[in-house]
């Protein structure tokens, strides 16, 4: 109970109708016994003694209970329904929240998967629990208590003897629950590769045909087909098993209710009305207690997806704003950004080197920083920090000489703009994804943005042109069109510092040399970050740092670097080694004199 | 302006079902017919005949055993009709155990049947098919869709016939026992069905807002999950959560709506079955006192009346689950209707083993038929030749490498290779002497191993291992934890670009195909790798005509022949000196340009 205690936040504020759904279901539960024991009253005190005055009475009486049993059932559906339903609303709203804080560190290692099931198939578990399946468990303990009692009020031999039966039934049960869980689980990874199959297959569609791989494929997903279909045959086999037993057993009870109530009344010592309100008690009871196993089995799996939802909301969030933030003015930042000695480790990755170490930077206004490595060099880590996606492990990061962990988070990051490696666009128009950081922008700044980062051309091409829909369900963009969206995002914000990383890998050289005119236009006395591999992209760097494992190797600019042997002019070389010999003598005078 | 996502809704179903989906579904169910009508029979005629008795049973035991209108009641009598009832618990044990087992095995066999079909159908399609639809749509089609029928195929139809059977029993046995009372109490049987359609159809109405506001909330969640980077990066947070908070807050609204109507369903049933009881107690009574009718059979009518709901509340959730399953039936055989633009000729040969001459005589193609992608080509390669294609985006290059592997028709023109038409072999004989290797190099869930294998799942370790050593590609691949035996997760995420591009090499080396396409990869990629990747292409390109889409000016230049596209059109063709000469060249031009970009 642990876990709800946890959850208490969510729905003790609703404990009005917790409590409605608890004592609608027991007030049903208690009327819907009354109704045999009128039976048993019409039958014993008018048909067998022949004496009809009350009989309409009783009828009416009957009719009464089943209407305000009804009427509880249905207070326990309203109530159960709307405190199930504020749970799923509070506990949605701030898992979302705390999503949308929660570190960069936190999202390198969760699964986009995992996250979502959390904030679906869990929330939906406790939407269950604590609206029906906790009232439904308490009822099942009511139920056989009421139920014992008034049949012990009748004859508590017959009781007694029938009770017998309970643990049995409460046995296979739960043996049942027990042998259906591991089914669950298998085919719920059954279903996971059914999908990933499928996915693939239409994901690399262009891979498969053009390896004529239809066959093989075919075969692949065969193989997770069948697989799919035998864990639900595996499935109906154990429900094959215990369902009808359960039955079985159910029945029983009711046959040796008869056999000795009816050798009881033809001695004397019972009334055929007495045994006619047994047997619609017992079968009242028995019909819970079948469903026994599924109800400690929602009990357990809501226990479960309680502590999932725990476990993210006590994820900490270790990037936060510091007890007196400095908030900055838009107006005063000059940008100007000072990595000194800074060291850092990602989170989980103590075992590796440290992703950067000693690095020092000074990018006043208006420079324009490059960055160059390989695969982990750490220039992507180095961008991270500066957005404070991390913190640094040592040394510090300055913005206009203030540690910017001194910074309001919100503060900071509103005078960056990045473009990441990975153009992410949102499910929406073109329009709202340029104006993503900047609701309130124009439609003038847009297309002015929108043209500064080459995409006004081709978005005026579509159909819909900025009302064109984007993203995983919209309108298909090539990589180029998507880089150049998310630049226009990055350049509406007119942010004191621009950082594009990796940014312009899918566009034409021409495209780009566009794009650097009109950074050089816009970024004028702002710092601009490039990471690239690309001479052509670092070219006009103030300073280039080329970096290997953390550790700086290289520094300068372009000219300083290509004249020094190292890995800056091997890349040179690799890039332009076919450049044509009657070029060169023209391209180095031509920089000489320039 | 506030924050607005878009999410594409399901359609809302407003029809009744379509009956033509229907007969093409349940034609489906042909070739278990027999098991059908088996599994039909034991469920009617054991399952329903003896829960059915057992009521019978007990009025015969309340009325002949225990308190007989005149005389003593009968032990014997009473053992032997509980002897009988306990028989029937047991035949009805098996009946349900045969039941159970038997749909499962029939309806999930229709359901893999189903998907199977509807696999292979895409599976022929063409990529005018992939490109008109996002990967996610076509997924949902071939899993949740045919999911969504499994219940109906399992449990649904043989239930229903069931139930059917069940109430008709019901109604034969209560006029058969008394056709007075019997007649008196069926007069709720409509009035159930007209409460609770009407019921159902607004509760149907109101689970599908529910569902379709559902669905936005969980495309939000994937998609600000994963753009929770941009999200941070521009500060966009609460702006997020404002609008997630509408958005959540209208769907519990919805459900709020939705649960409080579907709660409301049994308690009116239960009240509308309140005047079954009221007859039956008022003039089954009646029937005792004046009648001579007994109480053994008031009791058995009590518990028949009972009877009624169950089937009636099947039958009716059964009404719902099939409107559901028909739209997805609709969007099922919406696929299965796609024709392949690209189809085998009937009498398709098998493409012999080829030595790679390509030729393409005055093709013309347009991907729409008013905007031509490609205005009448010749081109003739000879084998071995290595081509590099050049020019801009929409030029027409990816249409050319599209029509040689025919993923397309052309429009007029033929293209032939060693002097066969394309559209005149099977898609397999050509495909398989076609390599090509892709920008983004797709990695399937697997090893390394089986990666490299793709293209060829015969090719033993040793011939893998060969592959990869002559790509370069030998040395990361060691230095990863497994080796070979690395499974690559999540589209080889973990693997860098170039190392992706150096597998799709191994595996395009390894399947060693006559004429190799490349599509060159913009994007950039770090120095040691790029390196390896310059290397690797000799080794690949040796001994095959090739074609590559070329954005490297070191590859360029080592062409046999380069071929400048510009809309459509050929406007020059040579080698690299032969195009450079030329003054006010289209290539020269493009050449040029990127030095001047570095030197600027």
């Amino acid at each position: 109970m642990n876990v709800f205690r946890g959850l208490k936040q969510f729905f003790w504020q609703d404990k009005g109708f917790l409590l409605g759904a608890v004592l609608g279901l027991a007030a049903a539960t208690a009327l819907g016994l009354v109704y045999p024991k009128l039976l048993g009253v019409l039958i014993d005190d008018m048909i067998v003694p022949g004496e009809y005055e009350g009989l309409v009475g009783l009828a009416l009486l009957a009719v009464g209970v089943v209407v305000v049993k009804a009427g509880c059932q249905y207070v326990h559906g309203f109530c159960g329904g709307r405190v199930g339903n504020r749970v799923a609303y509070r506990l949605r709203n701030v898992c979302y929240e705390k999503l949308q804080v929660l570190p960069f560190s936190f999202y390198d290692s969760a699964r986009t998967g995992d996250l979502m099931s959390r904030l679906t198939a869990d929330i939906e578990g406790i939407r269950n629990f604590i609206g029906f399946g906790f009232a439904q468990l308490l009822n099942t303990a009511f139920l056989v208590l009421f139920g014992f009692t008034m049949m012990g009020l009748i004859d508590w031999q017959l009781m007694l003897l029938t009770l017998a039966l309970i643990p049995v039934l409460s046995y296979i049960a739960i043996r049942f629950e027990l042998n259906i869980h591991p089914v669950f689980r298998a085919i719920r990874a059954a279903v996971g590769r059914l999908t990933v199959s499928v996915q693939e297959n239409i994901m690399g569609v262009r891979t498969v045909k053009s390896f004529a791989s239809e066959k093989h494929e075919m075969k692949k997903f065969e193989a997770g087909n069948q697989h799919y279909r035998d864990n639900y045959l595996a499935l109906a086999a154990v429900w094959a098993k215990y369902f009808p037993v359960i039955e079985f057993v159910a029945n029983l009870t009711v046959a040796l209710l008869l056999l000795v109530g009816g050798i009881r009344v033809i001695g004397g010592s019972l009334t055929l009305g007495e045994l006619v309100s047994l047997n619609g008690m017992l079968g009242m009871i028995v019909a819970p207690l079948w469903t026994l196993g599924f109800q400690i089995n929602n009990y357990t799996q809501s226990k479960a997806a309680g502590e999932r939802l725990l476990e993210l909301l006590n994820q900490p969030v270790t990037i936060r704003n510091p007890e007196h933030p400095i908030v900055l003015d838009d107006k005063e930042v000059k940008g100007h950004l000072k990595f000194c000695d800074v060291s850092f480790r990602y989170p989980n990755h103590e075992h590796q080197p440290s992703a950067l170490v000693n690095f020092n930077l000074d990018a006043p206004p208006g420079s324009i920083i490059g960055l160059l490595g390989g695969t982990g060099s750490g220039k992507s880590t180095i961008v991270q920090l500066l957005l404070r996606a991390y913190d640094v492990g040592e040394g510090a990061i300055t913005l206009d000489g203030a540690d910017i962990r001194l910074l309001e988070l919100t503060s900071l990051r509103r005078q960056t703009a990045i473009v990441f490696q990975e153009s992410f666009l949102f499910s929406t128009t073109i329009r709202e994804n340029i104006a993503y950081g900047r609701s309130d922008a124009s439609d003038e700044e847009i297309v002015e943005a929108a043209k500064l980062a080459q995409a006004h051309d081709f978005i005026m091409e579509l159909p819909l042109g900025y009302e064109t829909v984007v993203g995983e369900r919209g309108m298909g963009l090539s990589g180029g069109q998507k880089q150049r969206i998310a630049l226009a995002r990055a350049l509406l914000l007119k942010p004191k510092i621009l950082i594009l990383d990796d940014s312009t890998s899918a566009l034409d050289m021409e495209t780009e040399q566009r794009i650097q005119q009109s950074l050089r236009q816009v970024m004028a006395g702002r710092t601009t970050f490039i990471i690239a591999h690309r001479i052509s992209s670092l070219r006009h760097a103030d300073e280039i740092v080329v970096l290997d494992r953390g550790h700086v190797i290289q520094r300068g600019k372009h000219e300083q670097l290509v004249r020094q042997p190292g890995l800056y002019r091997e890349t040179y070389r690799t890039q332009y080694a076919d450049r044509p010999d009657e070029l060169e003598p023209v391209a180095e005078g031509r920089r000489v004199s320039g | 302006m506030s924050r607005q996502f878009k999410y594409q809704d399901d359609e809302v179903i407003l029809k009744s079902f379509n009956w033509q989906s229907m007969t093409r579904l349940f034609a489906y169910l042909k070739p278990y017919r027999s098991a059908v009508v088996r599994v039909v029979f034991v469920m009617t005629v054991f399952g329903m005949m003896t829960k059915l008795a057992i009521p019978f049973l007990i009025s015969l035991a309340i009325d002949r055993a225990i308190d007989p209108k005149n005389g003593q009641g009968s032990v014997p009598l009473l053992l032997g009709l509980i002897a009988s009832m306990l028989a029937l618990y047991a035949l009805r044990w098996w009946a349900q155990q045969y039941t159970i087992r038997q749909t499962n095995v029939i309806g999930q066999n229709v359901i893999t049947d189903l998907r199977t079909a509807l696999f292979k159908h895409i599976q022929g399609l063409s990529f005018r098919f992939f490109d008109k639809r996002p990967a996610g749509s076509v997924l949902v089609r071939v899993t949740n869709d045919v999911n969504s029928l499994q219940d109906l195929f399992t449990n649904g139809v043989i239930n229903s016939v069931i139930d059917i059977a069940q109430l008709i029993g019901i109604v034969v046995i209560l006029l058969l026992m008394q056709f007075k009372l019997g007649l008196a109490v069926m007069v709720t049987v409509p009035l159930m069905f007209v409460v609770s359609s009407t019921l159902r159809k607004r509760i149907r109405f109101a689970w599908q807002t529910v569902r379709i506001k559902q669905s936005r909330i969980n495309s939000h969640l994937n998609e600000s999950i994963q753009g929770i980077r941009v999200t941070q990066a521009f500060a966009q947070e609460q702006e997020n959560i404002g609008f997630f908070d509408g958005m959540n807050r209208s769907n519990i609204r919805s459900w709020n709506f939705a649960s409080a109507l579907n709660q409301l369903f049994g308690p009116v049933i239960e009240v509308t079955s309140a005047v079954g009881t009221l007859i039956l107690l008022l003039y089954g009574t009646h029937l005792i006192r004046y009648e001579g009718m007994t109480v053994g059979l008031l009791v058995a009518f009590i518990t028949y009346v009972s009877y009624f709901w169950e089937p009636i509340t099947r039958l009716g959730q059964m009404y719902s689950q099939l409107l559901i399953s028909m739209s997805s039936a609709e969007r099922i055989f919406e696929y299965m209707d796609e024709k392949p633009i690209v189809a085998e000729k009937p009498d398709a040969a098998q493409l012999p083993d080829v030595r790679g001459h390509v030729r393409f005589e005055h093709v013309v193609f347009g991907y729409e038929s008013d905007r031509p992608a490609l205005k009448g080509i010749d081109l003739d390669i000879r084998p071995g030749m290595t081509v590099a294609l050049v020019g801009h985006t929409g030029s027409g290059k990816s249409t050319f490498v599209n029509l040689l592997c025919r993923f397309y028709d052309t429009v007029e023109g033929r293209v032939l290779i060693d002097g066969t038409d394309v559209r005149d072999v099977t898609l397999d004989s050509l495909r398989s002497q076609i390599g090509i290797v892709l920008q983004d190099t797709f990695i399937f869930s697997g090893t390394i191993r089986d990666n490299i294998r793709y293209g060829r799942p015969d090719a033993s370790d040793a011939e893998v291992e060969a592959a990869a050593r002559a790509v370069r590609a030998h040395d990361f691949i060691s230095q990863l934890p497994d080796g070979y035996d690395t499974e690559v997760q999540e589209r080889g995420s973990a693997l860098s670009m170039g190392q992706r591009q150096l597998l799709s090499f191994a595996r395009a080396l390894l399947a060693d195909p006559r004429i190799l396409i490349l599509d060159e990869a913009t994007a950039s990629i770090d120095t040691e790798t790029e390196l390896r990747i310059q290397e690797a292409l000799g080794t690949l390109l040796e001994n095959r005509t090739s074609f590559i889409v070329a954005h490297r000016l070191s590859t360029i230049r080592h062409a046999d022949l380069i071929v400048v596209l510009d809309h459509g059109v050929i406007v020059e063709q040579g080698t690299h000196q032969e195009l450079m000469r030329l003054e006010n060249g289209y290539y020269r031009g493009l050449i040029d340009a990127q030095y001047r970009f570095l030197s600027a």
